[in-house]
């Protein structure tokens, strides 16, 4: 089978680098990257005016698979991915099971074998059972096919076990990906501690719940070696910790998620459950921070940290309902809207921050345009207008606080080891 | 005239006019509640259902007997004896009461935005009778209707808020109520029961209560939930009483004829004590009456009465 893309703008993230040339792909590999190719038996893909880019991975989903089927399943999750424009997704472990041991990876990997349209990453638990007491099989779990560790979500409190875990991970070359937040400064929270809490009568979580826990882990991580990954960065100040600990060389990487370099804690006016999320939406001084993080490369990543739910559960007093939002089918638009538009990335910077830099600190392959790489692939039309629509969306959750948004630069196709999974805001596929 | 909103969720987004058209409102349904026979036929026909998911003996009554006094049909609904306890969702429980025809909806629920939530999904009028710490406004409405009564005008008067700011929706709603209608507004209690930001309210922010009180036309003294001691908000009932009860000496502080009100049940001799809560200054007892008077003018306008003018 034959795919040849014809006339696109390639995305070079490593050379910050857009060329125009056509991609040969044969047999789920690229075999060619060249101006004006031809190829008779090739299916023509036309990319005139579209950004041709290293399949996008996001490194932070929730599939909810096993244990929380009703919300998404490894099936629905990797459809929204393939919409979203992503070949790949690492799924955080708080699964029912929880996934930390060998054999949940093994069906996570299985499940997405058989039923994923993208390609899919476990990531395991840093605790037995993510209870924050004992850590887990590590080696087992990377035999597995493990690419990180994780207690996302419920964060490893006890600091002994979380250096224990980075020592033991440092020894394995695992990254230990940390959901920062000080579980005892955020009591009840569920939004941003300040004026809007105050008013809204709403218990909040303050800034500092998710920056004593940055500092502590940027410490642990220059005292055992470990390479370590702040998820859903969301703070000013966890962001400076992050940029004084990368200038003394600390291995330290992080994340932002599109809501929280798009919405502040304003979003919650009007008890909207789709905008509680964790760490909660923040002030608009820490949306610039982020933003201010993004352009100076002191935030790596992208990464979305999907996290579906149902209507019903969302349909609840504010203080009742699940924390979390659905993120990977308008992560694309968001940055392309909020970053690229506006002069904060280059394409080439947004591009590596949703592919090559999350490739490297997982170790996964991809990331790059390449003759002989597989041929995971993201078509983008810079100039594509939509209106986010929820009931468009490919995964089960509709649960996203951006439901009638205007979007500039939309994904347009999404290949998978050469297959198309996704064309025109389609899902084609349902399985690689 | 009538007001802006059919619902009446907080004092925030409730414009000064409609506060004082309540106010006015209240003025003549006070006149009722004198009477000998505390009747009068303006709601026959309308049903008004109390919504309580946390237990209020007071609020309840004083909804109840407003409607009562009106002729509406008064109904109550307690979540403890309902549907809810078989884990029916609060829109699904208001929609099914609205089915049966309620007119208007009385909602207390322990989550700030309940009251929200309910207006967004039914059509009959919601009036949020304290959502979690977020609003309380008939309390704040009935504290303004006092006021008013005893200060006659609001603008440059003083007053002063102490106690539990943190999880007040009264004091939230005093705030909103007050500031609008040009009072100044000072707020006092221990740091730790400061809500963050709350100066953007438009208030003065006092650790020492002695600062609030400096001369204060008015004190509202909060009520110390006794069952927050559990999480150790501050040390001890015996401290806070030192730092922050209302007694003879503090109370000296204030304007001579400064009033002393509390939206009640009073702990006394923790926040306030005997000699000052039973004070000619206190005006405690004429809150519940007015309470009643506000409610009744809030169901009125609600249900589309026109703005009636005070007697006197």
């Amino acid at each position: 089978m034959k795919l040849l893309i014809k006339g696109g703008k390639l995305v070079n993230p490593e050379k910050q680098l857009l060329e125009k040339a056509d991609v040969l792909v044969e047999n789920g590999v690229i075999t060619a990257m060249e101006s004006s190719l031809s190829e008779r038996d090739a299916e023509v893909v036309e990319a005139g005016g579209k950004l041709v880019c290293p399949g996008l991975i996001d490194m932070h989903v929730h599939l909810r698979e096993p244990g929380f089927e009703h919300k998404e399943t490894i099936a629905t999750g990797t459809m929204a991915a393939a919409r979203g424009g992503f070949t790949a997704v690492a799924c955080m472990p708080n699964t029912n099971p929880v996934a930390d041991n060998a054999p949940v990876i093994r069906f996570i990997l299985d499940r997405a074998a058989a039923e994923g349209t993208v390609k899919v990453y476990p990531i395991g638990a840093i605790t037995k059972g993510s209870k924050g007491k004992e850590i887990t099989e590590m080696a087992d779990l990377k035999a597995a096919g493990a690419v990180a560790v994780s207690d996302d979500g419920v964060p490893v409190h006890d600091a002994g076990v979380m250096r224990r875990a980075m020592q033991y991970a440092s020894m394995l070359g695992l990254t230990v990906i940390s959901h920062c937040e000080d579980k005892s400064l955020v009591a009840e929270g569920v939004m941003h501690q300040g004026y809007q809490s105050t008013v809204l009568g709403l218990p909040g979580m303050p800034a500092e719940a998710e920056e004593v826990m940055v500092a502590r882990d940027i410490i642990l991580a220059e005292a055992t070696g470990c390479r370590v990954h702040i998820a859903h960065i969301s703070t000013a100040g966890a962001v400076e910790l992050v940029r004084q600990a990368k200038k003394r060389g600390v291995k330290v990487t992080c994340e932002v998620t599109p809501h929280h370099f798009t919405l502040t804690d304003q979003a919650v006016n009007g008890y909207d459950t789709n905008t509680k999320v964790n760490p909660p939406l923040r002030t608009a001084a820490d949306v610039a921070a982020v933003k201010q993080g993004l352009a100076d490369g002191t935030i790596d990543v992208i990464a979305t940290d999907h996290a579906p739910h149902t209507v019903d559960e969302k349909e609840v007093e504010y203080q009742y309902a699940p924390f979390g939002l659905v993120g990977l089918e308008t992560a694309v638009g968001l940055v392309f809207t909020e970053l690229v538009d506006t002069g904060i990335l280059t394409v080439p910077e947004a591009v590596a921050k949703l592919s090559t830099n999350p490739a490297r600190i997982m170790a996964v392959p991809g990331g790059r345009l390449a003759v002989g790489e597989q041929a995971d692939i993201t078509i983008i039309d810079p100039e594509a207008l939509e209106k986010v629509d929820p009931g468009s969306f490919a995964g089960k959750g509709k649960n996203t606080p951006f439901a009638g948004r205007k979007l500039k630069g939309l994904p347009v196709m999404t290949i998978v080891k050469g297959k198309i999974v996704m064309k025109d805001r389609r899902v084609t596929v349902s399985s690689v | 005239m009538g007001l802006q909103s059919k619902h009446m969720l907080g004092l925030q987004h409730t414009p000064a006019q409609d506060i004082l058209t309540i106010l006015d409102t209240a003025g003549a349904m006070k006149d009722i509640i004198r009477r000998d026979i505390k009747k009068v036929p303006t709601l026959r026909g309308r049903t008004v259902v109390t919504l309580f998911y946390e237990n209020s003996t007071r609020t309840k009554t004083s909804f109840d007997l407003a409607g009562k006094y009106l002729s509406a049909d008064t109904v109550g609904l307690s979540a403890s004896s309902s549907s809810v306890r078989k884990g029916e969702s609060l829109i699904d429980t208001a929609r099914t009461v609205e089915a049966m025809g309620a007119d208007v909806l009385v909602i207390r629920h322990p989550a700030a935005g309940a009251a929200e939530i309910v207006a967004d999904n039914v059509r009959c009028s919601v009036i949020n009778a304290g959502d979690g710490i977020h609003e309380h406004p008939t309390q704040a409405l009935l504290d303004m209707f006092t006021i008013r009564e005893y200060k006659g005008d609001f603008s440059g008067l003083k007053a002063a808020i102490i106690g539990d700011i943190l999880h007040s929706r009264v004091a939230r709603s005093n705030i909103w109520g007050l500031t609008k209608l040009g009072a100044e507004v000072s707020v006092a209690g221990p740091a730790t029961l400061l809500p963050p930001e709350i100066e953007k309210m438009g208030v003065k922010v006092c650790t020492r209560v002695e600062e609030a009180l400096a001369g204060a036309d008015v004190v509202n003294v909060l009520r110390i939930q006794l069952e927050r001691q559990k999480q150790a908000l501050f040390p001890s009932l015996r401290e806070y009483s030192r730092l922050y009860g209302i007694n003879r000496e503090r109370l000296g502080l204030a304007k001579e004829d400064a009033i002393v009100m509390h939206p009640g049940p009073l702990n006394r001799g923790v926040e306030i004590v005997k000699e000052v809560a039973d004070s000619a200054r206190s005006v405690i007892n004429e809150q519940v009456t007015n309470g009643v008077a506000v409610r009744m003018a809030l169901l009125y306008l609600l249900t589309g009465g026109e703005a009636v003018e005070t007697a006197d």
